[in-house]
């Protein structure tokens, strides 16, 4: 039985290649947002080669920064998240990406964007008495 | 038999469990109105409740961390005293341990009820709270570790006065929960005194908020098995005789205990899946771990339905499933436990969900968690620890049960309810992936798709709430009944099968005990190494509540 399950963490881990969050770098949460301190400074979008891009992410009580990415159907994202402060949540939805915000860790995980729309990425962490206001949005444009 | 000064100090830790189920479950009420757009918080604000936030920080600590502590420490010293037929070794202990948990749940309590510590119940800094929420809740584990102490000094009294006998398995299982008790919450005690309480106080700046919830889910995960083992204490070791039948096999059961020691603690970073702060090989290793305790979990599921059918066809049920009918049904005791076995059944059903990596992806943190929770500790534990007292009560006040029908409608309530509350949770987690611990009717996120399944989750939650209710009465109207029990009653004691002797193995600690910790050490020592030494205490406190 327990056999069985290891196999199946086993495959679900290397076969199917699901990701999951790992240490990538240490910050110090008291500068993530000093522009130059951190890859955070200027939080955005930027292109890394064709088709593949990469979302800095800075999250504060009670929102994201930026609050809006905008991406083409087809491309991969690689998205880094950080707090300023207290521990936040991130989940984008409609996929696997769903990781803790952890002040003083960086988060990192990608998703390919298969389909246009606008999809959410929620705070799923309690952050306090606006935590329910706290999202953004991922725009996928055909 | 009669112990009045056990019986006494059961009484203390029963009042105060009952009181904290019954404040705490009332919040559980707002919570599930709030997500069914009717907000009653700011009625709430004039007696001094002031977000969806305080309430459910009241609700997570009364009826997780108060009710169950307080339950159990009594509960467990309680029957083994009554196992073992004498009072408590050092009473002393037991009064002491009570008064430290008492004096600890009062001092938390106040913060709570000011608003000054809005944190949830699991207080993931840099959230800060006021420093007596801290100190309280780290002298509520104090205290009961002196339970604890309590409880192994009256088994080592009977062992002086009995060499040879073997530990009765109420006892063995009671001992069991105490020691693992004593073992996991080193975490919780080194996150408390080191970081939390200093920092609070205001004598260190910062603190590292990652190695704060690795010392967390230390003892958060074994903390689920300190509440489950006094049910299966129950199961294994009380209902088969209120079922009229015996225990199928006590080797077994013995076995299963054991495990639970072993296999509980080294597998907290399940909960850390998705923190960024702990590396992929060690999220493998506790997850193949996490899947082993599954296998004490089938054990105890196969052991205490075989024994509850042999009391059912021992009260003259027969053919494959007869004899389901002929279960003391209508003993509220029999009938709420019975109940919680059923809904823990789903329970491991989603927890072994939750424990797979893209599973976990899909749910962590949506309110699907909740709804495998409240199967789990609210259930399984909450409904069997509700069950016990319909015979503990009456046998601690010597006062009959107010009404036994009412106890019989409790636990129907309770199910159908729950049934109805989780399976909503579920669904609304995993279709819609809400988010828990979030003020769903102020938020943007809910849509026309998702009004069934909360209409599904207001209507459990008002039956389950209604059943809490039936409860509180049944207690109160017991305690002040004027109806003496006419004879006295015994605690419930199941006797094996075959009274077959176990294996020595089964009967000595050491190689258990040894074997605990060389996997916690294995699963946990490098990590907690390396989290230590690189720690960074950067992180301020903040109070955005
Ligand atoms: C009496 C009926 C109950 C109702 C209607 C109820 C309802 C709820 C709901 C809707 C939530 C989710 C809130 C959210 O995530 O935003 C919740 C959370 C919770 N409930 Fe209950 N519950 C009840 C009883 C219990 C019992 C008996 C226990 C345990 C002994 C319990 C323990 C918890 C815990 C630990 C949480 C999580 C708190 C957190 O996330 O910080 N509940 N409850
Ligand atoms: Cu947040
Ligand atoms: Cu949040």
């Amino acid at each position: 039985m327990i056999i069985i399950f290891a196999a199946a963490v086993t495959t679900s881990a290397f076969v199917i290649g699901i990701q999951l969050p790992a240490p990538v770098a240490r910050v110090d949460s008291r500068l993530v947002a000093t522009p130059g301190a951190t890859i955070f400074g200027e939080p955005g979008v930027r292109e890394l080669a064709p088709h593949h891009l990469e979302a800095r992410v800075l999250a504060r009580t009670w929102q994201f920064d930026p609050r809006e990415i905008r991406v083409k159907v087809g491309d991969t994202v690689t998205f880094f998240y950080t707090s300023q402060d207290v521990i936040h949540g991130v989940k984008l939805m409609g996929s696997n990406v769903n990781m803790m915000i952890i002040p003083g860790q960086v988060s990192r995980l990608s998703a390919t964007f298969e389909k246009a729309g606008t999809f959410k990425f929620l705070c799923h962490e309690y952050c306090g008495l606006g935590h329910h206001t706290m999202y953004g949005e991922v725009i996928v444009e055909p | 038999m009669n112990f009045p000064r056990i019986a006494k100090y059961t009484g203390w830790h029963l009042i105060t469990a009952i009181s904290a189920l019954g404040l705490g479950g009332l919040f559980g009420l707002f919570q599930v109105l709030d997500h069914a757009g009717i907000d009653l918080y700011p009625q709430l604000q004039s007696v001094g409740v002031q977000s969806y936030y305080q309430g459910l920080t009241l609700h997570g600590v009364l009826n997780a961390l108060v009710f169950t502590t307080f339950f159990i420490t009594g509960f467990l010293n309680f029957a083994t005293s009554h196992v073992l037929k004498r009072e408590p070794g050092v009473p002393l202990l037991n009064v002491i341990g009570f008064v430290v948990m008492l004096v600890g749940l009062l001092m938390a309590t106040v913060p709570l009820l000011m608003n000054e510590a809005t944190v949830l119940f699991t207080f993931y800094p840099p959230l800060k709270a006021a420093p007596a929420f801290y100190i309280g809740l780290t002298l509520v584990v104090v205290g009961s570790w002196i339970c604890g102490a309590a409880l192994i000094a009256t088994w080592r009294a009977w062992r002086k006065d009995n060499p040879t006998t073997r530990t009765p398995l109420i006892a063995l299982g009671s001992l069991v929960t105490v020691v693992l008790w004593q073992i996991c919450t080193i975490g919780l005690a080194v996150e408390m005194l080191t970081m939390l309480i200093p920092w609070s106080l205001g004598l260190v700046e910062g603190i590292d908020p990652q190695l704060a919830r690795t010392f967390f889910w230390f003892t958060g995960h074994p903390l689920v098995y300190f509440w489950l083992l006094p049910a299966y204490v129950s199961w294994y070791g009380m209902m088969p005789k209120q079922a009229g039948g015996k225990l199928f096999s006590e080797p077994l059961a013995r076995f299963s205990f054991f495990l639970f020691l072993v296999l509980s603690t080294p597998l907290g970073f399940h909960h850390q899946y998705v923190d960024p702060g702990v590396p992929i090989g060690w999220k493998y290793l506790h997850a193949i771990l996490t899947y082993s305790v599954f296998f004490p979990s089938l054990l105890t599921a196969f052991n205490v339905a075989a024994s509850l059918e042999i009391g059912g066809r021992a009260r003259g049920g027969t053919g494959l499933l007869g004899w389901i009918k002929k279960l003391p049904w209508g003993d509220p005791s029999y009938a709420a436990q019975n109940f919680a076995m059923i809904l823990f059944a789903f329970g491991g059903i989603s927890g072994l969900t939750n424990a797979s990596y893209d599973m976990n992806l899909a749910v962590h943190n949506t309110i699907w968690i909740p709804g495998h929770f409240h199967l789990t500790v609210g259930t399984a534990s909450a409904l069997s620890f509700i069950g016990i007292s319909y015979w503990l009560v009456p046998m601690v006040t010597g006062k009959q049960l107010f009404n036994r029908k009412l106890g019989v409608a409790q636990a129907i309530t309770w199910f159908v309810g729950m049934l109805l509350m989780s399976n909503a949770l579920h669904l609304l987690g995993l279709r819609f992936q809400l988010p828990r611990r979030t003020a769903l009717g102020a938020s943007g996120y809910l849509t026309p798709e998702m009004t069934p399944f909360l209409i599904e989750e207001v209507i459990g939650g008002i039956i389950l709430v209604t059943s809490g209710l039936l409860w509180l009465i049944n207690m109160v109207g017991t305690v002040a009944s004027k109806k003496k029990l006419e004879t006295p009653l015994e605690m419930p004691v199941a006797e094996p099968l075959e009274p077959m002797l176990a294996p020595k193995w089964l009967d000595s600690w050491r190689p258990w005990l040894a074997l605990t910790f060389a996997l916690i050490l294995i699963a946990y020592g490098p990590q907690l190494y390396i989290q230590i030494s690189q720690a960074q205490s950067t992180a301020v406190g903040f109070k955005p509540w």
